[in-house]
C-alpha cells in the first residue's frame, strides 16, 4: 500500500512540474494557437529573476532570506509577462494566423534571449536603453507632424540609422570601463539555493516527502485555480474566451481584441516565469535551462488537447505517473508480484531505467495520438472543424 | 484568429513538438559565446620569429563553459613561458581554433591547424568524443596532441600525451577507499554516454573482484533534470544507506544533488562520490547541497604546495578574484610546461625528437611532482576531497606518492594483462605484458 501511495505521490510530483511548465503554453498555444518556441526561454528568465531576488535578499540575513521565494514568484511572473508583452507587441501580433512564420520567429527569439543572458552587462543594457530612447522618442516627436504618413518610411530608416550609430558609438566609448563590461550572469550556470524551510522533507505517510516537491504541487494547484478563476469568472477571462471562440463577432460587439491578445499572451508567459521559479528549486539555472523543458511542455499540451485546462492537467499527471512507474521499476515489481508472463516481465525490466522510460513514454504517446489524434478532450461542435 | 480546427491543431501541434526537439538538438551545437581573439579563425597571427602551437577547444556551444577555463590555464602557461624568454629563444605563438562542441568540427580544425598553420603541437579537446574524433587526424599525420582531462582509459596512442587521469588514477582508488571506509554496497548513477558507461563497467568489475556489491545502476539522458525515479530506486536498493558513485555530467548534477537533499538522502548515510564535479561545478550547484559529499581528483585548489599557492595567486591576478582553479585546468597548465621542457631537451621542435624527449620529463606541478611515463600518461598523486562550506574541498585522503598510470584497465576482461610502452617499438601501444 505504502509503495502505491509513494508511487502516486512521486508520479504526481513529476506531473506537477510538467503541468506548471505547460500551463503557460496551454494558454498561449491552446487558447491563442501561437506556437511559442521561446516558452522555455521565458521560464529561464523566471529562473534568473529568482536568482536575482535571492541575491538581493542574501545580505538581509534571516528571517528575510527564507522568505525570498515568496517574493521571487510574483517578480518572476512580472519579468516574464513584461518580456512576453514586448514580444507580442513587437513581433508576434504581426504573425497571427501564420503558424510557420510564428514558429521561426519564436525560435529566433529563443536564441536571442539565450544569448542575451549570456552576454548582458551594464554596457549592453545602457546601449539598448539609449537606442530605444532615441528611436522611439524620435518617432514620437516626428509623429506629431501632419505629413507623418508620407515621410514615415524615410523617418524610420533615418532614425534607425542614427540611433543605432549613436548607440554603437556610445558602446565603444564606454567599453574600456571594466565595471560596466562585467557580465551580469555570464555563460556559466548560476546557483539558486532554496531557503532552508524548503530543503529536506517530512516523513509523513511512511516515506519521505521533499518540501520542495510539496511546495511545487501547492504552487501548481494555486496557479491552476487562479488561471481557472481568471478565465471563467473574470470579465477579462470572458473576453478572452469570446475572442477565442469568434474573433470577428467579438470585435463587432466592441471587445478590444488587440488588447485581449496582448493580455492573454502576457498571462501565458507570466505563468512560464512562475514555472521557471519553481523548477529552479529542483534543477539547474543557466542559459540552456529552458531547453530541458520545451519538448515536455509541448507534449503535455498536445496530449491534453487544445484549449482545455482539464486535458492539460490529466495529460501532465498521466505522463508523470507513467514516467515514474516505468522508470523507477515499480511497474516491473508489480508485474513480478502478480506473476505476469515472462515476456511482459522482461519488457518491463528492460525499460526500467530513466533513459529507456523516456523512450517508452514517447512510444505510448505516439500510440495514443493514433487513437485520439486531437488529444484527450478534442474540441466539439461546429467551430471544431474550421 | 479563428478557432483552431482538429486538423490544423494536429498539424501545428506536431510541427511544434518536432521543432522543439530540433531546437533542443541544435542547442548543443548552435550558439555560444566566442571569446574575441585576434589570432582565432581564418587569420592566424603572422609567425614572425616564433613557434606556433595549436589550441583546439570548444569556445562556443555546451562544452564552452568547461573548455574555456582550460584555455585560460593554457594561455597563462604560454604567457609565463614567453615572459621568461620563450622556448629555444623564440616566443610561443598560440593559434586558437574553436571546436564548437561539435566532434566533426574538431577533426576539421585539427587538420587545419596541422596543414595550414603548420603548428608544432596541439593542446586540446575535453570530451572523450572529441578526442576520438581528432585521433585519426593525428595518427595519419603522425602529429602530436596534448589532452588535459581525466577520461575512461582504454587507449594509448603514440600521437597523444595524456595529462589527465585514467581510471586507475581517479576511479579505482576512490572505489577502494569507499569500500574500506564507507560501505560495500554501491549504487551507480551516470549520464548516458561513453565515459560513464565505461567507468561503471570498470567499477562493477572492481567491486566484484574486491568483495563489494553493485546494488543498482541507472543512466540519465544528458541534460535531463527529472531524477525522482532514480532516487526511488536508490532508496529501494539501499534502504539503510550506502555508497552512491556518480558519473553524471553537466546540468543533471544540479538536479541530482538538489533532489537528493529533498528526498532526505544525506551525506552521512548516502555519501556520493563524484568524478565530474570540481570547484567550478560546486559553485554552480551551490555548496549548500554538496556539503559533505566527496570527489576524486588529482588536484584541488586547496592543495598545499608552494607551486600551488603561486599557481592560484597568479591565476586570480590574471583572470579575477572570483575565479577558481580545478583539476583539468591544472593538467592543462602542466602539459604546456612538459612540452616546453621536451622541446628544450630535444633542442628542436621536430615531432619525433620531441616525442622521445617528452618521456621522462618531470615537472614541479601545483599538485606535486609529475613525470611523463613511457605510456604517454603522467604519474600523479590521487586525492579524495570532501566539499566544505565555502565550496572548496578538504583533502580527506591522498596517496603517499604519485601513482603510476595504467591506461589499459586490469579489471575489464578484454584488456586484462595488456600494457603500453611507446618508447619501445617492439612493444607499442598495446602488448601482452
Amino acid at each position: 500500500m505504502s509503495t502505491l501511495v509513494e508511487g502516486l505521490f512521486n508520479g504526481f510530483s513529476i506531473g506537477s512540474v510538467l503541468l506548471i511548465a505547460a500551463l503557460g503554453l496551454a494558454i498561449v498555444f491552446g487558447l491563442m494557437g501561437v506556437i511559442n518556441l521561446a516558452h522555455g526561454e521565458l521560464m529561464m528568465l523566471g529562473a534568473y529573476a529568482t536568482f536575482v531576488v535571492q541575491n538581493i535578499f542574501k545580505p538581509l540575513g534571516e528571517p528575510w532570506f527564507s522568505l525570498y521565494i515568496i517574493v521571487a514568484i510574483p517578480v518572476a511572473f512580472i519579468v516574464s509577462a513584461t518580456v512576453g508583452l514586448i514580444l507580442e507587441r513587437g513581433a508576434i501580433r504581426f504573425l497571427y494566423g501564420r503558424p510557420l512564420e510564428t514558429l521561426l520567429a519564436t525560435w529566433g527569439i529563443s536564441l536571442i534571449l539565450r544569448q542575451f543572458v549570456r552576454s548582458v552587462d551594464w554596457l549592453l543594457f545602457i546601449s539598448i536603453g539609449v537606442f530605444c530612447l532615441l528611436f522611439f522618442g524620435g518617432m514620437k516627436l516626428v509623429k506629431r507632424r501632419n505629413d507623418w504618413l508620407r515621410i514615415k518610411n524615410k523617418v524610420i530608416a533615418l532614425l534607425l540609422f542614427l540611433s543605432g550609430g549613436i548607440a554603437i558609438a556610445f558602446n565603444s566609448l564606454l567599453s574600456s570601463n571594466s565595471t560596466l563590461t562585467k557580465p551580469w550572469f555570464s555563460a556559466r550556470n548560476v546557483d539558486v539555493t532554496a531557503p532552508s524551510w524548503l530543503r529536506g522533507g517530512t516523513d509523513a505517510l511512511g516515506f519521505q516527502i521533499p518540501y520542495a516537491r510539496l511546495f511545487i504541487i501547492v504552487l501548481t494547484i494555486i496557479c491552476l485555480i487562479g488561471v481557472y478563476w481568471f478565465l471563467q469568472r473574470s470579465t477579462w477571462g470572458l473576453k478572452i474566451r469570446a475572442v477565442t471562440q469568434n474573433r470577428t463577432m467579438s470585435s463587432c460587439l466592441g471587445i478590444p481584441t488587440d488588447k485581449v491578445d496582448a493580455l492573454t499572451f502576457a498571462l501565458g508567459t507570466g505563468m512560464a516565469g512562475v514555472a521557471g521559479c519553481a523548477v529552479s528549486l529542483l534543477g539547474s539555472v543557466g542559459p540552456n535551462t529552458g531547453q530541458n523543458y520545451i519538448v515536455d511542455t509541448f507534449m503535455v499540451v498536445v496530449v491534453g488537447g487544445v484549449g482545455n485546462l482539464l486535458g492539460t492537467v490529466l495529460a501532465a499527471m498521466g505522463i508523470g505517473v507513467l514516467n515514474y512507474l516505468i522508470g523507477s521499476g515499480t511497474l516491473a515489481l508489480m508485474l513480478t508480484n502478480i506473476n505476469a508472463p515472462q515476456g511482459a516481465l522482461d519488457l518491463a525490466f528492460f525499460f526500467a531505467n530513466s533513459s529507456m522510460a523516456k523512450v517508452m513514454v514517447f512510444a505510448l504517446i505516439i500510440v495514443f495520438l493514433q487513437i485520439k489524434p486531437a488529444g484527450l478532450f478534442p474540441q466539439k461542435g461546429r467551430t471544431a472543424e474550421l | 484568429m479563428s478557432q483552431l480546427g482538429r486538423r490544423k491543431f494536429l498539424l501545428y501541434g506536431s510541427t511544434g513538438v518536432l521543432a522543439s526537439l530540433l531546437l533542443k538538438g541544435c542547442a548543443s551545437g548552435g550558439e555560444g559565446d566566442t571569446a574575441a581573439d585576434p589570432c582565432a579563425g581564418a587569420n592566424p597571427c603572422a609567425a614572425g620569429d616564433g613557434i606556433k602551437v595549436g589550441i583546439l577547444h570548444s569556445l562556443s556551444g555546451t562544452m564552452a563553459i568547461s573548455e574555456t577555463t582550460v584555455v585560460d590555464a593554457e594561455m597563462m602557461a604560454i604567457d609565463e613561458i614567453n615572459a621568461a624568454g620563450g622556448v629555444l629563444g623564440k616566443k610561443i605563438i598560440p593559434v586558437k581554433e574553436d571546436g564548437a562542441s561539435d566532434w566533426p568540427t574538431f577533426a576539421e580544425k585539427a587538420a587545419k591547424l596541422i596543414d595550414q598553420d603548420k603548428v608544432v603541437t596541439v593542446f586540446g579537446c575535453w570530451a572523450s568524443a572529441s578526442r576520438k574524433a581528432v585521433m585519426p587526424v593525428f595518427e595519419s599525420k603522425k602529429h602530436m596532441l596534448w589532452y588535459p582531462v581525466q577520461y575512461e582509459g582504454q587507449e594509448c596512442s603514440n600521437n597523444v600525451f595524456y595529462t589527465g587521469a585514467p581510471p586507475t588514477q581517479q576511479i579505482e582508488p576512490a572505489v577502494d577507499w569507499l569500500l574500506e571506509n564507507k560501505g560495500i554496497e554501491f549504487f551507480l548513477v551516470g549520464s548516458d554516454y561513453v565515459f560513464p558507461r565505461t567507468a561503471n563497467t570498470i567499477i562493477k568489475e572492481q567491486l566484484a573482484a574486491k568483495g563489494g556489491k553493485t546494488v543498482g545502476e541507472d543512466y540519465l539522458p544528458l541534460g535531463d533534470t527529472e531524477v525522482t525515479p532514480i532516487i526511488a530506486k536508490i532508496k529501494a536498493a539501499l534502504p539503510n544507506g550506502g555508497v552512491i558513485f556518480n558519473s553524471l555530467n553537466g546540468d543533471s548534477n544540479v538536479s541530482f544533488f538538489k533532489q537528493m537533499q529533498g528526498a532526505g538522502l544525506t551525506a552521512d548515510k548516502y555519501p556520493v562520490m563524484s568524478v565530474s564535479v570540481a570547484e567550478e561545478e560546486v559553485r554552480q550547484i551551490g555548496a549548500e547541497y554538496l556539503k559533505g559529499h566527496y570527489a576524486s581528483w588529482n588536484y584541488y585548489q586547496t592543495v598545499e604546495t608552494p607551486a600551488n599557492s603561486k599557481f592560484v595567486a597568479d591565476f586570480k591576478a590574471k583572470y579575477g578574484e572570483d575565479r577558481v582553479t580545478n583539476d583539468p585546468m591544472e593538467s592543462a597548465y602542466i602539459m604546456v610546461y612538459l612540452w616546453k621542457q621536451a622541446v628544450e631537451k630535444a633542442g628542436t621542435t621536430d615531432l619525433e625528437p620531441v616525442r622521445a624527449a617528452a618521456v621522462g620529463q618531470t615537472f614541479d606541478a601545483p599538485q606535486g611532482e609529475v613525470a611523463m611515463q613511457p605510456n604517454h600518461h603522467i604519474s600523479q598523486t590521487v586525492r579524495l576531497g570532501q566539499v566544505r562550506d565555502d565550496g572548496l574541498f578538504d583533502v580527506v585522503w591522498s596517496t603517499e606518492e604519485s601513482l603510476e598510470p595504467i591506461p589499459w584497465n586490469q579489471y575489464v576482461k578484454e584488456t586484462q594483462g595488456f600494457a603500453c610502452d611507446l618508447t619501445d617499438p617492439a612493444k607499442g601501444g598495446k602488448y601482452k605484458a
